[in-house]
This record gives C-alpha cells, sequence and structure tokens, in this order.
C-alpha cells in the first residue's frame, strides 16, 4: 500500500511540475515567432511602432524564458529521482532524443538569447536578427524533440527489449518519426501559436479600450486577430486528424474521450455532457447526438464503435478526467475560432478598433490558450494510463525506489516554491503587461533598457529612429 | 570498432567540466553577492553574467540528460540515491535564476531577489559539492537500483565537500569580476579572491589527503601504475599552479586569477577522474555495465560530434560580444 501510495505522489509531483513548465515553453515558443515576425517588419518597414512592440514583447519573453529554463531544469532530473526504473529501460532510446534537444535546441537558445536581449547596439541589426531567428527556431527545435519523446511513449515504435528489460533501439527513424509524433507536433505547435496570439490580443484589447488610437495597440489587436481567424480553424483540423490517428493507436484512450463505456454496434453517439460514472460503468445524466460520433470517427453514421466494455477495468484509463478534460480544450477551441471569425467581421465593417464588447471579450479570452494547452495535456497523457509507455510498460512498475515521504516531502516543496516564484513571476508578466509598450518608453523617456540589465542599452539613436 | 562507452564518458566527463567552470563563476558570484556594495556594485556583478548564465546553466541539462542518454542504469542508481541533494539544487537553481530577471522588474524589492540569488547559488553549490562527495564515497547498488538509506549522503566527507565547492566557486566568481571589472569592484574582488583563494587551496590539500585514507580503492589507484605518472607531477603543478595565483592576486594581474584558477579545478577534476574510472558509479557499476546499446550511442555521437563544435563557436561568439571590461555607465541609469 505504501509502495502505491509513492507511485501516485510520484504522479501527482510530475503532473503538477510539467504542467507549470508546459505553460512557459506553450507561450515562448509562439513569442519567438512573433518577435522574428515583428523584427523583420520594424527592418523591412522601418515603422517604430514594430521596434516598439519587439521591445516591449521582448522583455515580457526574458522573464517568461527565465521561468521557463528554471522549471525545465527541474524535469530533467526528475526522470531520475522519482522514476528511475523507467529512466533505465527507456535510456537507451528516449536518452539521444533528449541529448538531441538539449545540443539542437537548448544551447541555441541560450546561446543566441544574450545577443538577443542585450545586443542591439553591439551587433549589426542584421546579426541581430540572426540571434532572434536562431531563438525562435531553437523553440521550434526543442519542441520537435520533446514530442518525438512524448509521442514514442504514446505510440512506440522501432525498438526491441533486451535481456536487461530494457527498451533499445532498432530502427531510429521509426523511433523519431512514431506514428503519432507528427500530428501531435502540428497541434502543439498551433496550440503554442494561439496560445500566444490571445495573449497579444488581450494586451492589445486591454491598451484599445484605454486608448484606442494607440498604434501600439491597435497592431497588435489586428495581428492578434489574423492569428485567430486563420489558426483556429487549422487547429480544429489538426486537432481533428490527431484525434483519428489517436483512435488508430490508442482506442482506449478515444473511448475515455467520448464517454463510451458501451460498444456501439450501429452507430454511435456524440456525447455533448454526462457524468462518467466509473464504477458502474456508465455515463449518467447524458445529452448526446445519435449517430454523431460514428460520423466524426469514421465518417459513417452507422459505422460500429467500439466501447470500454471491450478492455479490462484495470487498463482503462480513468473516464472522468480524460472525458472532462477534453470537452474544455473543444469548448475553448470552438469559442476561438468564433473570436476570429467575429473579429474578421468587425475588420470588414471597420468595426474591429471600435467594439468595445469584442474587445472586452478578448480581454476574458486572453488565458484561455493556457487552458485549453493544459486541457489537452490532461486529455492525453491521463488517457495514456495505466502506462507509462503505451501498451509496454505499466506505470506502477516505472516508480523509482523511493519511499512515500520522500516524494511527499519534495512534492510539497515543489509546490510552495512553484506557487511562489512563478505566482510572483506571473505578476510581474502582468504588470509589464498592463504598463504597455507606449507607456515604458515614455515613463523613461530614454530607449527602453532591452530587459532591463543589460550593459549593452545605450543604443545609438540614430540606429533606432524614434516614431 | 571505437570504445563508444568510453567515448561517451569522456564527452560526458567534458561537458560536466565545462560546467562546473561555467556555472561556477555565476554561481560564485551568487556566493560573493553580500560582500558586494549597495547597487552600483551589486548591479555590475549581475550585468556581468545577464546574458551568458542561462548558456551556462544549459551545460547541467547536458551533463543529466547526458547521462541518461549514454548511462541510463548510473543515472536511474545515481539520482534515486542522491534524491535530497538533487532537489535542493534544483529548487535552489530555481531562486537565483528568477533573480536575473525579477530583480529588474520590481525595485521595491530587489533586496528580497538580492537574497534569492545569494541563497539560491549559495545553496545550489553546496549540495553539487554535496552530490559530488557523495559520489566519490560510494553508492550501494542491488541489481539494477539504489539499495541504500536516505541519508547515505550526508556525512562529514560530504559536508567537507561542499565547503571545498562553494570555496572554489567563490575564487573563479571573484576572479571573473576582477577580469570584466575596473576600479571599487575591481578591488573589491581582489579582496574577495584572495581569501577565496587561501579557502580553495586549504580544501584541495584536504580533499588530497581524506580521500584516500577514507576510499583505500582511490589510494590504490591513485599510487598504481600508470595512473602514478600522471598523479606524481600534481602536487608539484597545483603548487606552481598556487604561486601563479597569488602572483596573479598580490600583483594585481587583471587576467591572471581566472585562467589560473580553472588550471587548478582542471587538476582537481582529472585527479578525480582516475580515481573513480573505470566506474561510473563508484564501486559499482562500471562504464560499460551503464552504458546504453552501441546502436544509441553512435546515434547520439553522429549529432555531438556535429553539434558541440557548433555550440561551442556560438557560445564562444556570445561571449566575444559582451568581451571586455563592463562600462558602469552602461550598467544602470
Amino acid at each position: 500500500m505504501e509502495f502505491l501510495d509513492a507511485v501516485i505522489l510520484a504522479r501527482i509531483q510530475f503532473a503538477f511540475t510539467v504542467a507549470f513548465h508546459i505553460i512557459f515553453p506553450a507561450f515562448s515558443i509562439g513569442l519567438a515567432s512573433f518577435l522574428l515576425v515583428l523584427e523583420v517588419q520594424w527592418l523591412r518597414t522601418g515603422k517604430a511602432v514594430y521596434l516598439n512592440l519587439f521591445k516591449f514583447w521582448m522583455k515580457i519573453f526574458a522573464v517568461a524564458f527565465g521561468m521557463g529554463v528554471v522549471s525545465g531544469i527541474v524535469m530533467s532530473y526528475q526522470f531520475g529521482t522519482n522514476w528511475s526504473v523507467f529512466s533505465d529501460k527507456t535510456g537507451p532510446i528516449l536518452g539521444p532524443l533528449m541529448a538531441y534537444e538539449v545540443l539542437t535546441a537548448f544551447f541555441l537558445e541560450a546561446g543566441f538569447l544574450g545577443v538577443m536581449l542585450f545586443g542591439m547596439g553591439r551587433v549589426s541589426k542584421s546579426l541581430h536578427l540572426v540571434a532572434t531567428a536562431m531563438v525562435a527556431f531553437g523553440t521550434l527545435m526543442s519542441a520537435t524533440w520533446i514530442l518525438s519523446v512524448n509521442s514514442w511513449m504514446q505510440t512506440p515504435a522501432g525498438f526491441s527489449i533486451n535481456e536487461a528489460g530494457q527498451f533499445v533501439p532498432e530502427d531510429w527513424l521509426a523511433i523519431v518519426f512514431n506514428p503519432s509524433f507528427p500530428y501531435r507536433l502540428v497541434h502543439m505547435v498551433l496550440a503554442a501559436y494561439l496560445t500566444t496570439a490571445f495573449v497579444v490580443g488581450a494586451v492589445g484589447a486591454y491598451h484599445l479600450l484605454k486608448n484606442r488610437t494607440n498604434p501600439e495597440a491597435r497592431k497588435m489587436f489586428s495581428m492578434a486577430m489574423w492569428m485567430a481567424v486563420i489558426v483556429a480553424p487549422i487547429q480544429v483540423v489538426a486537432g481533428d486528424f490527431h484525434g483519428l490517428n489517436t483512435l488508430e493507436h490508442q482506442p482506449a484512450k478515444v473511448m475515455a474521450m467520448e464517454g463510451h463505456y458501451q460498444s456501439y454496434p450501429d452507430g454511435a453517439p456524440l456525447y455533448l455532457f454526462g457524468i462518467p460514472d466509473e464504477k458502474n460503468q456508465e455515463l449518467d445524466y447524458a445529452i448526446g447526438i445519435p449517430k454523431l460520433s460514428s460520423l466524426i470517427l469514421h465518417h459513417d453514421l452507422n459505422h460500429p464503435v467500439e466501447g470500454l466494455d471491450t478492455v479490462p477495468d484495470e487498463l482503462q484509463p480513468p473516464v472522468p478526467i480524460v472525458f472532462w478534460s477534453f470537452r474544455i480544450m473543444i469548448a475553448i477551441g470552438m469559442l476561438m475560432v468564433l473570436v476570429g471569425a467575429v473579429g474578421l467581421y468587425l475588420r470588414c465593417r471597420r468595426k474591429l478598433y471600435e467594439n468595445r464588447t469584442f474587445q472586452r471579450a478578448a480581454i476574458i479570452m486572453g488565458p484561455s490558450g493556457f487552458v485549453a494547452v493544459l486541457a489537452g495535456w490532461i486529455t492525453t497523457e491521463v488517457g495514456r494510463q495505466p502506462y507509462t509507455v503505451y501498451g509496454e510498460l505499466l506505470t506502477v512498475d516505472s516508480i523509482a525506489p523511493v519511499g512515500a515521504p520522500a516524494v511527499a516531502a519534495s512534492l510539497i516543496a515543489f509546490i510552495i516554491v512553484y506557487f511562489t516564484v512563478f505566482g510572483i513571476g506571473t505578476w510581474y508578466l502582468l504588470k509589464m503587461m498592463k504598463q504597455g509598450p507606449k507607456h515604458a518608453e515614455t515613463q523613461e523617456g530614454k530607449p527602453i533598457r532591452t530587459a532591463g540589465t543589460t550593459p549593452a542599452a545605450a543604443i545609438k539613436p540614430d540606429a533606432f529612429p524614434a516614431e | 570498432m571505437f570504445d563508444l562507452p568510453l567515448i561517451w564518458a569522456g564527452l560526458l566527463a567534458l561537458a560536466i567540466f565545462i560546467y562546473v567552470v561555467l556555472d561556477g563563476f555565476d554561481l560564485g558570484i551568487g556566493i560573493l553577492f553580500p560582500f558586494l556594495k549597495e547597487k552600483d556594485q551589486k548591479d555590475l556583478a549581475m550585468n556581468s553574467v545577464a546574458p551568458i548564465w542561462d548558456g551556462n546553466e544549459t551545460w547541467l541539462i547536458l551533463g543529466g540528460g547526458g547521462l541518461f542518454a549514454a548511462f541510463p542504469l548510473a543515472y536511474a542508481i545515481v539520482l534515486p540515491a542522491l534524491y535530497a541533494p538533487f532537489i535542493i539544487m534544483i529548487l535552489a537553481l530555481v531562486f537565483r535564476g528568477v533573480a536575473f530577471e525579477y530583480r529588474w522588474r520590481d525595485p521595491a524589492h530587489e533586496r528580497i531577489w538580492d537574497r534569492s540569488f545569494h541563497l539560491g547559488s549559495l545553496v545550489a553549490t553546496f549540495c553539487q559539492g554535496i552530490v559530488l562527495g557523495a559520489f566519490v564515497q560510494g553508492i550501494e547498488v542491488e541489481g539494477r537500483a539504489y539499495a541504500g538509506g536516505w541519508w547515505d549522503w550526508l556525512t562529514p566527507f560530504t559536508l567537507m565537500t561542499g565547503l571545498a565547492l562553494t570555496a572554489g566557486y567563490a575564487l573563479l566568481g571573484a576572479a571573473w569580476l576582477i577580469l570584466k571589472t575596473e576600479g571599487a569592484l575591481r578591488d573589491r574582488a581582489y579582496g574577495l579572491a584572495r581569501t577565496a583563494g587561501i579557502a580553495t587551496l586549504v580544501f584541495i590539500a584536504i580533499v588530497s589527503f581524506w580521500t584516500p585514507l577514507l576510499i583505500p580503492e582511490i589510494a590504490e589507484r591513485w599510487f598504481q601504475f600508470p595512473q602514478l605518472l600522471f598523479v606524481m607531477p600534481v602536487p608539484t603543478l597545483t603548487a606552481i599552479l598556487a604561486a601563479a595565483l597569488a602572483w596573479g592576486l598580490y600583483k594585481r594581474k587583471d587576467g591572471v586569477p581566472f585562467p589560473t584558477t580553472i588550471a587548478l579545478f582542471l587538476l582537481c577534476f582529472a585527479g578525480l577522474g582516475i580515481g573513480i574510472a573505470p566506474y561510473v558509479v563508484p564501486h559499482a557499476v562500471t562504464i560499460h555495465q551503464a552504458a546504453a546499446p552501441d546502436s544509441s550511442l553512435l546515434f547520439m555521437l553522429v549529432g555531438a560530434l556535429i553539434l558541440l563544435p557548433m555550440i561551442i563557436a556560438y557560445t564562444a561568439y556570445s561571449y566575444w560580444v559582451f568581451r571586455g571590461k563592463m562600462d558602469p555607465e552602461q550598467g544602470y541609469h
């Protein structure tokens, strides 16, 4: 029993630390690409509005990236402290993928981040642009490798098992490009872009409400709404493909997402609402649309759909969590599409910067991307249970030989430290967002100090024209 | 065919050494932070590492990730064995890492973040020293797992290595400040470097005598052929480097203390390496027992051989961009 407690505690600890960690990269992946677009636009047009926005979001990026780095170091050691058996067994496969992440992404980001943050005025404009591009490229490389790792745990391929019980590589191409990887990568990168777009949109909306002629606010809001109208529908399609891929490789996860406890030989309903009852294996108070699930999953109204009655109880994922987190993600996705459509409509009517109700709605939608990312992540990771490596290695067989008190103590320490440190960091971010780009410049009365700490702040006035 | 596990042991040792030197000096600045004058000296000291610190810390991730990848069994044994010092170290790194940005975002609470930077650096360093000591003194293994108790890592020897590494990082930090600054801050750094230098040399002597007494296997290895050929000149080399360091510190040659300190670290590191090889978990698991299969090691080696030189090149470039003495006028407004 004590052993089982250690498993639960270690799972909570991993879920907690990775949930915090995922927030920062989801934001910085999108933000790094956004910064690159802003710098390119500035160099192309010479318009001060782009430079002001670049400097403003770069300061925010520096804080978010710092939080991402320190919460990421925790992850790279937690595999060993709490999940050492998993590490021993999967190390020959997952270790090299993570090593490639460090070598191709982390060093690139960290190496060029200093030049990007502190190098304006020290290096030429084009070299600075290269540094920004390298940081943006690094964030995408990082996403690529870590999602390959995650996808391999969901849909393992290209391996065999040696006499020590370790997973050993047979075919690296099959490992890296395992069946769910391309879908997951596209889905996650789009999610990161949407998350950032809605944060940028909310900040733009907030400053538009204060002053609708603010050029930086207009630019931010306009760019964010273009992202929403273009990327949100693409994300719906990408998510659908990802779901079909999951149906092929992890059917039990889809059954849990859909709340299908039973099999439906003549077409399954799409449940919009219901209360999963794990004990009796049924969905209470269910509200569903007949046959729609069959249509979505198999593109045929009457296609039979298997339910969790075909899966032994001990191999089922926890249905209530998966069922609800999936619905939260979908609901937010639909709202994002709606915001994009309304934004386009208002833009065509030339009311985008005038409609205050829509701007207030955009502020409310500001954090929606983070919620959707977390909900989606919970859906796929909890849906993988009871395995760490799907179909191959059970979670209970992955744990380190550490006692429950040790895991409990470290869990409490992580919770206190994370809520304090990252809570304060988030408050700083909100404070900076509230100040806005214009404000910072007029208040200091001199060029913005990139990231505030720069020894290289002496920016030549001719190099960076004022508005 | 090449001995891939041995190549990876060498690469990993290189990564860890680069980490120790690079993060050593920026952790060292955190350790010395309370001894610097309020505001201007502290601002300047922090600015001298702000553009490079997270690149430095990335080598720690490579150390952890590389161990996981190349020697998964060792990773799976060492981390549970040193559970508490590792967890405390990464939490301490959280506190110091965020201080780089938070400090400038909230001038009203700058003192709190200065303290967070100092204590985080100090605790992280002390834990790294404990990890080093616990690793050297040996880890109990049964089958493919750690078999010792929760507190095995806590001994007088590990506490001593914790203090020793703190002194060493403080010396690196002071030597970095001597290299990068002028005026009052450099004067302060000279004073701090002298104290830290004496402490470091004393600790090198203590470690050199205590380690072979505590662990007979290391004594045997140090004093057997052919290792003896390397070990014999070590005291002489250490004495020469110590003299060079003292000369640099007392004659105020700004460029001398930092490289001589790095050379001292290299000697200590090589001495430990000779004591530990061919084990990756001392006295329990060898490099070859813990190694991932050759297909994993080869797959990584291809990337490492292409990427590591590139990494070193652009890291060097970013140091070069921020080269030379800091200009205090640019440090704050």
